[in-house]
């Protein structure tokens, strides 16, 4: 596997288990516990939660293993894998926000407790991709039965213009890491 | 306004008038495919030839009531906002249903372009963030989508003269279902973005050619024969001027033998003809930039139709990273067929491959073929009446209602009708001249009433649409064919006498002619005229 291959596979690796430990997406724009940050409205970033303890399942997670199905490296290598390149690949992606070193050591130990997964042999195993598989998709008729509540969704809307929604005038992407003001720079 | 129809290359040669709504002049391309297929451009300082190539991604809007994972409508031009559900706006709390009917649309889709249907397929989510993306992902099918490998063929011709048709095929690599994205107006005098999501949520498919075309023709024709289909289908109405078809193409160039290029995406194409300019425009820069020593670099960029030309597109931060996760709120998709059909099942939960399949109606290819072997007229032919929007209706109705063989009558309709039809931007259900007036026409014109000269005339004052009919501008104009004998007689008669005293009877006979069949006389009824043996 090339560095650059390996690189982007632990990223892979690294975000699904993010993911999957949070249970909930990744909202950039989602104020909420954030609120306290001092950062630019532009670049409202969520604070990674708590890791919490989750009992550990035998399920091949198919993401954790990355797109292209190659053997792990050995878990030993796995503190080195952590490097302010991902972390700065991560804020940049995620938009989540690595404000301290607690925030980098919490990664970390998702990442060292998702490896564990790696113990069970899922040799010739289909991988599970999601609890739902054995049950029927729900086909729903072609009738209309929502919308016409304008109102109601621009209520929560802090400028609109005539109905419509107001946002910025395409994405403002994240400065490099040099120029910005993060933690990651000391590390 | 959006140009009906494909390219303008094969329409060109049955037009009589001038250039009509299609670009005229054909711009000096340094590009020629040759009549096998292959392209064959030719650099500026003649050194080895470039092979361009062109892979297409289409996302066409699926014709339905409502929208793919929800219960908003689905409609053109409404309020903004007004169209748009709380899952729509990605409301927490909120999870997706599948509609039926999209499954359905893109089932016959896949059937139609020859593709294997998976029978169990799995929605993704494709991360990006844009603010017409309230949820931030997209709900796609990337690892295993509803419909693989296909193929689909389609025509063109080899040169301007519109009498060599060859037909190609390219690859269909995948269809699959996925959401539309919200609708983002610039504002740029007040630095914000205006986001209407009434188109967000609405189901697509997504069809992703691979790149076995050569040239900006050739995806043209590919494209139009997919909206001919789609159409058909009922699957997508596919008018690109409504954003119901979006093309995006992908280009490189390389050298014969050598590895594939460095590939740009064009994006911002919206009708067919602006397809072939961009994808020619997009061939030739990147040939120029490789040929002075520059190189290709991967990007997206937008074709801006004013100038004529591709520009790299502002907002790309590199090359993105979708993170592509299974969604977890959706269970496979598992679709049936006749023998795979479990006994005792809800009907409306189950889709029927093999039901859809007895179902589908007659492709565009067949249509053509049942043209041609029903009517005897020429492929080329068939291929202009399924090409044009309602012309087709329109033929077999003069057919049905005149005495005149088809074949004569497809020149009445590929030629005049046709011509004027373009020159005033007009489809054949909007023609003032009704196919049943064309028909009366071409009785009168195949009983003998009228020369063909005569009938010309009558067309065109039949075009003005002033409700007359045309036995009533024949009489009005005196246009009937003279059938008196003795008449003609008189008439010849006068000229000879006329012309006698210079002798030449050569002369004589065709001033003679002349005048008689200016007067409408046909040249039978004159040979049969005795005037002083003057035509023996």
């Amino acid at each position: 596997m090339t560095p650059r291959n390996r690189f982007r596979w632990r990223v892979m690796r690294v975000l699904a288990l993010c993911r999957w430990l949070r249970g909930g997406t990744v909202r950039a724009l989602r104020l909420g516990a954030a609120a306290a940050s001092s950062a630019p409205p532009s670049q409202v970033r969520q604070r990674l939660g708590p890791c919490r303890a989750v009992p550990c399942r035998a399920v091949p997670c198919h993401a954790i293993r990355g797109g292209n199905g190659l053997s792990s490296p050995v878990c030993a290598l796995l503190q080195d894998s952590v490097t302010v390149e991902v972390l700065d690949h991560l804020e940049r992606l995620a938009l989540v926000d690595f404000r301290d070193a607690e925030g980098v050591e919490r990664l970390r130990e998702a990442v060292r407790f998702a490896e564990r997964l790696r113990e069970v042999n899922t040799e010739g195993i289909e991988p599970l991709d999601s609890v739902l598989e054995d049950r029927c998709l729900y086909l729903r008729e072609d009738d209309v039965t929502e919308g016409n509540c304008t109102a109601e969704l621009l209520k929560n809307a802090r400028e609109k213009v005539e109905e419509y929604f107001v946002a910025p005038p395409g994405n403002i992407p994240l400065p490099e890491l040099e120029e910005r003001d993060t933690f990651l720079k000391g590390s | 306004m959006a140009a009906r129809g494909c390219g303008g290359v094969w329409r060109r040669a049955l037009q009589r008038g001038p250039g009509g709504s299609c670009s005229a002049s054909r711009p000096r391309r340094a590009v020629a495919c040759n009549a096998r297929g292959g392209a064959v451009p030719v650099g500026q300082s003649g050194l080895a030839p470039w092979v361009p190539v062109v892979g297409l991604e289409i996302h066409a809007q699926i014709t339905s009531n409502s929208k793919l994972f929800s219960g908003s409508q689905v409609q053109f031009a409404a309020p903004p906002n007004s169209l748009v559900s709380f899952f729509d706006a990605s409301l927490p709390g909120t999870l997706p249903v599948l509609n039926r009917r999209c499954v359905e649309a893109a089932v016959m889709t896949g059937l139609a372009l020859n593709c294997t249907i998976n029978k169990k397929s799995l929605f993704d989510r494709k991360h990006y963030f844009y603010a017409d993306l309230p949820a931030g992902y997209q709900i796609t099918q990337q690892r295993v989508p509803i419909a693989v490998n296909g193929s689909l063929s389609y025509s063109l011709c080899i040169d301007n003269k519109m009498s060599q048709m060859v037909t190609k095929t390219v690859r269909i690599k995948q269809i699959q279902l996925e959401q539309d994205s919200g609708k983002s107006l610039h504002d740029d005098a007040r630095s914000q973005t205006l986001v209407d999501l009434n188109r967000a949520g609405v189901g697509l498919m997504e069809v992703v050619m691979e790149p076995d075309m050569c040239c900006g023709e050739e995806a043209a024709a590919a494209v139009r024969e997919l909206q001919l289909i789609l159409q058909t289908l009922g699957s997508s109405q596919a008018i690109m001027a409504e954003g119901q078809l979006r093309v995006d193409a992908n280009v490189s160039v390389h050298h014969p033998g050598e590895p594939y290029g460095v590939r740009t995406e064009v994006k911002n194409i919206n009708s067919i003809r602006f397809l072939t300019k961009a994808v020619d425009y997009e061939i030739q820069r990147q040939i120029k930039e490789l040929e002075n020593g520059g190189t290709v670099v991967n990007e997206t960029r937008a074709f801006d139709s004013k100038l004529g030309c591709t520009v790299p597109m502002r907002d790309k931060e590199g090359k993105q990273d979708y993170r592509f996760m299974p969604e977890p709120n959706l269970p496979p998709l598992i679709l049936y067929d006749a023998k795979s059909l479990p006994a005792n099942v809800n009907h409306q939960q189950v889709v029927n491959i093999d039901w859809i399949h007895e179902r589908l109606p007659d492709l565009p290819s067949v249509k053509r073929a049942k043209l041609v072997e029903l009517y005897g007229i020429l492929p080329e032919h068939s291929f202009t009446l399924v090409n044009e929007d309602g012309l087709m209706e329109f033929f077999e109705d003069v057919v049905k209602r005149t005495q005149m063989k088809p074949k004569k009558v497809i020149g009445w309709i590929l030629s005049d009708l046709l011509s004027h039809l373009k020159q005033h931007s007009l489809t054949a259900n909007e023609s003032p001249i009704s196919s049943f007036l064309l028909a009366d026409l071409l009785n009168l014109l195949e009983n003998g009433d009228i020369s063909s000269s005569a009938a010309k005339q009558v067309f065109e004052e039949l075009w003005k649409g002033e409700g007359k009919t045309p036995l009533e501008i024949v009489k009005e104009k005196q246009l009937e064919l003279i059938q008196d004998q003795e008449e003609l007689e008189q008439i010849c008669q006068a000229v000879i006498d006329e012309r006698e005293k210079e002798g030449d009877r050569r002369q004589t006979r065709v001033a003679a002619a002349l005048e008689a069949s200016g007067l409408g006389a046909l040249p039978s009824a004159l040979l049969s005229c005795s005037c002083g043996g003057l035509w023996r």
